[in-house]
């Protein structure tokens, strides 16, 4: 499939005589292919909103190359911004404008015919509402709009950030559906959330960002067996015989922890060599349950972002690629 | 096209456009009427009584010259000291002849539309240049601060042609208001004089050196809009004009004024603002300094003048425009938007 989306060696630094030089895309690549919805994921200020506004031509970028429908930005951003709709973090309307008012206006300046505001404005369930100044909106029906204004164009890509903030839990719904509508029809979704489960149940594919840098990306499944750790859970009929158990285990080279009524093993490539093992030494196994692994775990383990009891992350603090004891990306170089 | 098209509806659709359009169009309405209101027509039994006032109050001098030149050589004889009251030659106390007493000083305030509309030019001018110079900033200062113009470069990314078309936008809509606004100001001050005061003696280069001041005033008009967007523009709100305007005013001009006065500098009104846009309205503003003393042939101590022209002001304003709309420009195509 045709990338729609190509990023590479993405560099942006901000320097400040008081707080000296940071690194907000560190060499950063990206690909996402035509037709797919793509979760873009990371802690926040990781350089996803950062990402976006560079190859929106927002940010001026301080090294790496971007293209978009095949055309290299920023230069080609004016040919091919109709074809790229987007919301870049919260949305930001004028307060004392109406929806309509609002899109009627973006659809003048992008000469986008008229009767598309009322489709976009159906289509995201404004469209009793529209009369209506935005500042009376709640966040969600500003999201609504702002992702409305993104649709307006129609376009070939889609780029959203955050869209399912401030929604309700039907909101949320309606948006997922629409996502996946939306991918059928032709169009490249890219999503940035972080909502996991969400982003588990709508992408096809994933780019994990971490301190400005890409940490995994590929299709969901890919990245969740790449980083699955071959946890299992096993019981015993026997509850005494779990020391023994421990003991058979460990010798033959997996980890262990004890729980008092089952063991956790890790390392385990087959389930099938635990049962074996145990029978051996005359240890039947009541329970085996291989442990399954979610985008949130992986995305926690991947950015090092996971709560640890009496301590208080800040903003920043996560994983550095290629840092010791940490994993490598979990796909191959630029466009693998 | 399109993207002018829809900045001017945009512009049209604002509020604070309407509003502070409408409210500048009544203030000139306000002042119209006022004038309307003070003047009167003068007709041939005023002048009649203005000539008698004017008689009356010769005659009252003449009293009153005789009496003082009376007492002055009697206290002269009587050796009594004056404290400086009079002179040391009594006869020069006398009256003014009584061609020194003008009837016109007893008429009622008349409209004279030859001698007094250029005048009315000027708060023409500084009403609709406030106007403008508050519209422009808040139309691109709102559009920064609430997100607007982001959106819209996601649309149109070519960010100078953007800011280039909003400015080009807004100064077709301030032209919008203030070219029937002049008309309307024209023809106000016309009937003014027709109904309150004189439209006589007007030739046709009363008439081109009334119209080659208006066209000054709009010109005015649109330099202060353009630097009230552009300071908005540079600081991504409309706060950014306002309290760059008043920090110029209060600090730059008042507190400088001030300053140069203590210092006693020659001509100190040549380094403050309003001078030369009043220069510019004018055509000249002759400055004095009344320290200096030249004397002419007859004796007379007359100041030292300095002339300012509307040509310097053209280069003050020029420059202004370039350097502030330049720094604009640079800052939109230069920073990141974030």
């Amino acid at each position: 499939m045709p990338a729609v989306l190509e990023i590479e060696g993405l560099r942006k630094t901000y320097k400040s005589r008081r707080r000296g030089t940071r690194n907000a895309l560190d060499g950063f690549d990206m690909r996402v292919d035509a037709g797919q919805v793509h979760g873009f994921l990371g802690p926040n200020g990781s350089g996803k909103t950062t990402t976006l506004r560079t190859l929106l031509g927002l940010i001026r970028p301080d090294g790496g190359r971007m293209a978009l429908l095949g055309h290299e930005v920023p230069d080609a951003l004016p040919t091919v911004a109709g074809q790229v709709g987007a919301i870049v973090e919260s949305p930001q309307f004028f307060p004392h404008f109406t929806a309509r008012d609002t899109l009627s206006l973006l659809a003048g300046a992008g000469e986008v015919p008229a009767v598309r505001v009322d489709e976009v404005l159906e289509l995201v369930g404004l469209r009793d509402r529209s009369g209506e100044r935005v500042k009376t909106y709640s966040l969600g029906m500003k999201q609504r709009l702002a992702v409305a204004s993104a649709l307006l164009k129609n376009p070939k890509l889609l780029i959203l950030d955050e869209p399912a903030n401030g929604l309700d839990p039907g909101g949320i719904r309606e948006m997922r559906t629409l996502m996946r509508t939306l991918a059928e029809s032709g169009m490249t979704v890219v999503l940035s959330s972080h909502i996991l489960g969400e982003i588990q149940l709508i992408c096809d594919s994933v780019t994990i960002i971490s301190l400005g840098r890409r940490v995994a990306f590929g299709a969901v499944d890919e990245v969740l067996a790449q980083h699955s750790s071959g946890a299992v859970r096993i019981r015993l009929e026997a509850v005494s015989d779990l020391p023994m158990a421990t003991e058979a285990l460990t010798e033959a080279g997996i980890r262990v922890t004890g729980h008092p009524d089952h063991l956790m093993l890790a390392g385990v490539d087959k389930p099938a060599t635990v049962t074996r093992l145990l029978a051996e030494k005359n240890l039947y196994v009541s329970e085996l349950a291989p442990i399954a692994v979610d985008l949130e775990s992986v995305f926690l383990e991947l950015t090092a972002t996971a709560p640890v009891p009496g301590q208080h992350r800040q903003v920043d603090e996560s994983m550095k690629v290629g840092g010791t004891g940490q994993p490598g990306p979990a796909g191959g170089g630029w466009g693998a | 096209m399109s993207l002018f098209r829809t900045e001017l509806r945009r512009l049209s659709k604002r509020r604070f456009t309407r509003y502070m359009s409408l409210l500048g169009l009544l203030v000139l309405a306000a002042v119209v009427v006022g004038v309307f209101f003070t003047n009167q027509k003068i007709d041939a039994g005023q002048l009649a009584r203005a000539e008698r006032q004017a008689d009356q109050q010769y005659q009252e001098q003449v009293r009153w010259s005789e009496q003082e030149r009376a007492a002055c050589e009697q206290a002269k004889t009587a050796g009594t000291a004056t404290d400086g009251r009079y002179p040391d030659d009594c006869s020069m106390i006398t009256a003014p002849s009584r061609d020194q007493i003008e009837a016109s000083w007893f008429l009622p305030s008349t409209f004279d539309f030859k001698e007094t509309f250029d005048e009315t030019l000027i708060p023409f001018a500084a009403i609709l240049a406030l106007v403008g110079f508050v519209i422009g900033a808040s139309f691109v200062g709102a559009e920064w601060s609430t997100g607007g113009m982001m959106n819209l470069l996601l649309w149109r990314p070519k960010r100078l042609t953007v800011l280039l078309t909003k400015l080009a936008a807004l100064l077709t809509g301030i032209l919008a208001v203030t070219l029937p606004a002049a008309v309307l100001w024209f023809a106000g001050f016309w009937a003014v004089a027709t109904f309150r005061g004189s439209t006589e003696k007007m030739t046709s280069g009363v008439w081109q050196s009334f119209m080659l001041t208006g066209v000054r005033g709009v010109v005015l008009v649109l330099v202060l809009t353009t630097i009230g967007f552009a300071l908005a523009s540079l600081g991504r709100h409309t706060a950014m004009a306002l309290g760059g305007v008043v920090a110029v005013m209060v600090v730059g001009q008042f507190g400088l004024g001030i300053l140069l006065s203590m210092a006693s500098v020659r001509f100190a009104e040549a380094w403050l603002l309003p001078t030369y846009a009043l220069a510019w309205m004018t055509k000249t503003v002759t400055l004095q300094d009344w320290n200096s003393c030249n004397a002419t042939y007859y004796g007379e101590c007359k100041p030292a003048t300095m002339d300012i022209t509307w040509q310097q002001s053209s280069v003050l304003l020029s420059v202004g425009v370039v350097v502030i709309l330049g720094a604009a420009l640079w800052a939109m195509r230069r920073r990141d938007i974030s």
